[in-house]
């Protein structure tokens, strides 16, 4: 045995850097960017962290995670330990390991960040779950309690319906999510690129959940297939987390030209139907030269680096603020400049424009300049007066966001919505129907993976009491 | 999995099959689609519900093989199965009491019509139905379609089965005439033929709903791949219709859309030809 290390020693630790995929390599296909920590490094990280008593990571984390716990046990590397706390805790660790923006959750909290660099929570709990997907068999089945006989459903499976639909195994209760689409996992599988999330990932991840019970059946569409009032017949109770998949339109001229897509529907055709990515995918997509995405969040990013592994000589990020706002995350943006997009800052499309034979062919911009700040306290872009001009672009991926979706509100009529068409719940989940429970994208507009996971995590809480 | 319960041919490369979807049988109604996926790694297809019994759990679906992928359906045999099957989508159609209507077909557009028509009939109106194809072969569902029609005028391009010419000479003539002008038009078939319904009824003011048929994917309204203008603004057709008032439909738009994958269309189509010569 090793003695323990001192504080001292721990903190004489750099973090580690995650090892990634050459830009060049990368940008010319869909493998996952980020590669993984090895064993050494994983537990050399993990023995930066002090295990503080205050515990500000958790508190920074929306599901929970018990997060010096399965650092701690990491760290003297009991890997099957560490793994059971992760999967207890988190229904989709390796996911979240990935996609989650750390830097403004648990690692924003962590004590080490006041005087130099967070622990890496985020690569050290990617590390733990991936061990834990290839090793499998060493890992003791979970326990579950007694069934209470009492039936939930779950309408979507995206992150919010993934993360109920487990915690409601755990607790006994019989789960059925009801997905719309073919295939599990919501906006994990049909928005977040391969390259940031292997798709396989989901399948290991869903299968975790089935193995606790919950039965998932694709192809029904609730609003349409089944309404609410049915649901609520059949089921003890229902939780909401059908997301907040409905384009926003940019209400510009030339919209309808060919080769103009909203985000989801070039991400769908990639990432879901395998569109220009999959040798034998029967879906097609328009490559495009020259793309113009328009936005700057992560579903932005996803676009523009995608239309540079589909071929895309010139990727333009076409943004209406500066780099300063974008809400990307740094990582993103990073990454996308280093695989060769370009980035057009203060820059908001006017019209799409076409030679007459109706595809894309420019986009119309107009220069802007930042002015006062609005109510949100950002300072509000306004047009430099003469400044418009034209730049090539086949293909113009609109991802300016996206809002409530209506076909399960439509035949809910008694459902309590806000101007937006948002379900109304309180900080549980709970809607104005008795045993109705909402959350993720639906209720918040479009937020984070990690956000809706918490909201699921919340709302079984609170079914579960319910239900008692 | 979807179980294929049936699976005729009406007419040149057009299949009627029947399929076990039980849920969509119970819940869908006249003018609603669904999305058919063959087998994992296809495309998602929009298909429209030509009808159901919800007794035995089945819907119908008419399947005009053009594609690819509407050939690799048409081949699963009876016993076959279908990986995906989602639905109902879209609206309704809205059914009214109009009295005299006139409900028009073109080609597969024919077994779209054939459910909306079916439930004009039940609501009391007086049907009258115009269908056309390019030849004898292509006419369908001709005594399906009389059982609750006053009566069906048949066109021909080629003159093979009643009146030669297009749909719209049988709908000028009922025009023509105050006893036998309608109220309401539904014309349901290739875009150039619901523009033209759309064109003819126009100076009348007869309202005239046509069923568009654009590109779709999820068909939940998610991704707006199915969008066109309406007045012009843009609907999604898979959530906002796919019904809509014909006189204010860009079909120019319509029918340009449609063609943005037509070169992918033809390269797979020629890689079909190659594996199964």
């Amino acid at each position: 045995m090793t003695t323990p290390m001192t504080t001292k020693e721990r903190l004489a630790i750099d973090r580690v850097r995650m090892p990634e995929l050459a830009a060049t390599i990368r940008s010319t296909n869909f493998e996952e960017v980020n590669r993984g920590l090895e064993a050494d490094d994983a537990i050399r990280e993990a023995q930066r962290c002090i295990q503080c008593k205050n515990r500000q990571c958790v508190e920074g984390c929306p599901v929970g995670v018990s997060i010096p716990e399965f650092i701690g046990l990491l760290a003297e590397n009991d890997l099957p330990g560490a793994a059971r706390i992760l999967q207890h805790d988190n229904a989709l660790p390796a996911v979240c390991g990935r996609v989650c923006p750390q830097e403004t959750q648990c690692e924003a909290k962590c004590v080490r960040g006041i005087k130099g660099e967070a622990v890496a929570i985020g690569y050290l709990e990617r590390f733990v779950a991936d061990w834990a997907m290839e090793n499998a068999a060493q890992l003791s089945t979970e326990p579950l309690p007694p069934a209470t006989g009492k039936k939930v459903a779950v309408v979507g499976c995206g992150p919010a319906g993934l993360t109920a639909a487990g915690e409601l195994a755990r607790a006994g209760h019989g789960v059925v999510i009801f997905e719309a689409l073919h295939d599990t996992g919501g906006v994990l599988r049909y928005g977040i690129p391969e390259f940031r999330l292997p798709k396989a990932i989901i399948d290991v991840e869903v299968d975790r959940l089935r193995a606790l019970g919950v039965e998932i059946e694709c192809n029904v569409i609730i609003g349409k297939t089944l309404t609410l009032a049915q649901l609520r017949q059949e089921f003890d109770a229902v939780f909401i987390a059908n997301g907040a998949g409905l384009p926003t339109m940019l209400n510009i001229a030339g919209e309808n030209l060919k080769g103009v897509y909203s985000a989801n529907e070039y991400l769908t055709r990639v990432n879901l139907m395998g569109a220009g990515r999959q040798a034998d995918a029967s879906t097609p997509i328009i490559k495009g030269r020259n793309v113009a995405v328009i936005g700057g969040g992560n579903t932005a990013m996803d676009c523009v680096r995608t239309a540079r592994r589909l071929g895309a000589e010139r990727a333009m990020i076409i943004y209406r603020r500066s780099e300063a706002e974008m809400p990307a995350r740094v990582e993103e943006i990073k990454h996308a400049k280093e695989e060769g997009v370009e980035f057009l800052m203060l820059t908001a499309p006017v019209a799409i424009l076409s030679e007459g034979d109706g595809w894309a062919a420019s986009l119309r911009c107009q220069r802007m300049e930042l002015g006062e700040p609005d109510a949100s306290g950002r300072r509000k872009p306004v047009p430099v007066e003469g400044a418009q001009y034209d730049i090539p672009a086949d293909v113009v991926v609109n991802a300016v966001g996206t809002g409530a979706n209506p076909l399960l509100t439509a035949t809910a009529p008694d459902l309590d919505l806000n101007k937006w068409g948002n379900i109304v719940a309180d900080e549980s989940g709970l809607t104005n129907l008795e045993g109705v429970f909402a959350g993720g994208d639906i209720v918040r507009g479009g937020a984070t993976v990690i956000l809706a996971m918490g909201d699921g995590k919340q709302a079984a809480a609170a079914i579960s009491e319910f239900l008692a | 999995m979807f179980e294929v319960v049936s699976n005729d041919i009406l007419a040149p490369s057009l299949h009627r099959m029947v399929v076990r979807a039980p849920r969509v049988a119970a819940s869908r109604k006249p003018g609603q689609f669904v999305i058919v996926r063959s087998a994992a790694g296809e495309e998602r297809i929009p298909l429209t519900i030509g009808d159901a019994d919800n007794a035995a759990g089945t819907i119908t679906l008419f399947i005009q093989a053009i594609g690819a992928s509407t050939r690799m359906i048409v081949a699963i045999p009876a016993g076959g199965f279908l990986r995906d099957v989602a639905g109902p989508l879209g609206l309704p159609t809205h059914i009214e009491q109009w009295g005299r209507v006139a409900c028009i077909g073109g080609g597969v557009g024919t077994a779209v019509l054939y459910p909306l028509a079916k439930a004009l009939a039940e609501a009391g109106n007086d049907v009258t139905t115009i269908i056309g194809g390019r030849a004898d072969a292509y006419i369908i569902l001709k005594d399906e379609l009389s059982a609750f029609s006053r009566e069906v005028l048949v066109t021909t391009e080629d003159g093979s089965m009643g009146r030669k010419g297009f749909v719209t000479a049988e709908l000028a003539d009922l025009m023509a005439n105050p006893d036998t002008c309608p109220r309401a038009v539904f014309a349901i078939g290739p875009v150039p033929m619901m523009r033209a319904v759309a064109e003819l009824t126009r100076p009348l003011g007869i309202t005239t709903i046509v069923s568009l048929n654009p590109i779709m994917i999820d068909g939940t309204g998610m991704c707006g791949g199915c969008r066109v203008l309406v007045g012009g603004q843009p609907k999604f057709a898979c959530v906002d219709g796919p019904e809509f008032d014909g006189h204010q439909v860009d079909f120019e738009n319509l029918f340009d859309r449609l063609s943005t994958y037509r070169s992918h269309e033809a390269a797979d189509c020629k890689l079909n030809r190659q594996v199964q010569p």
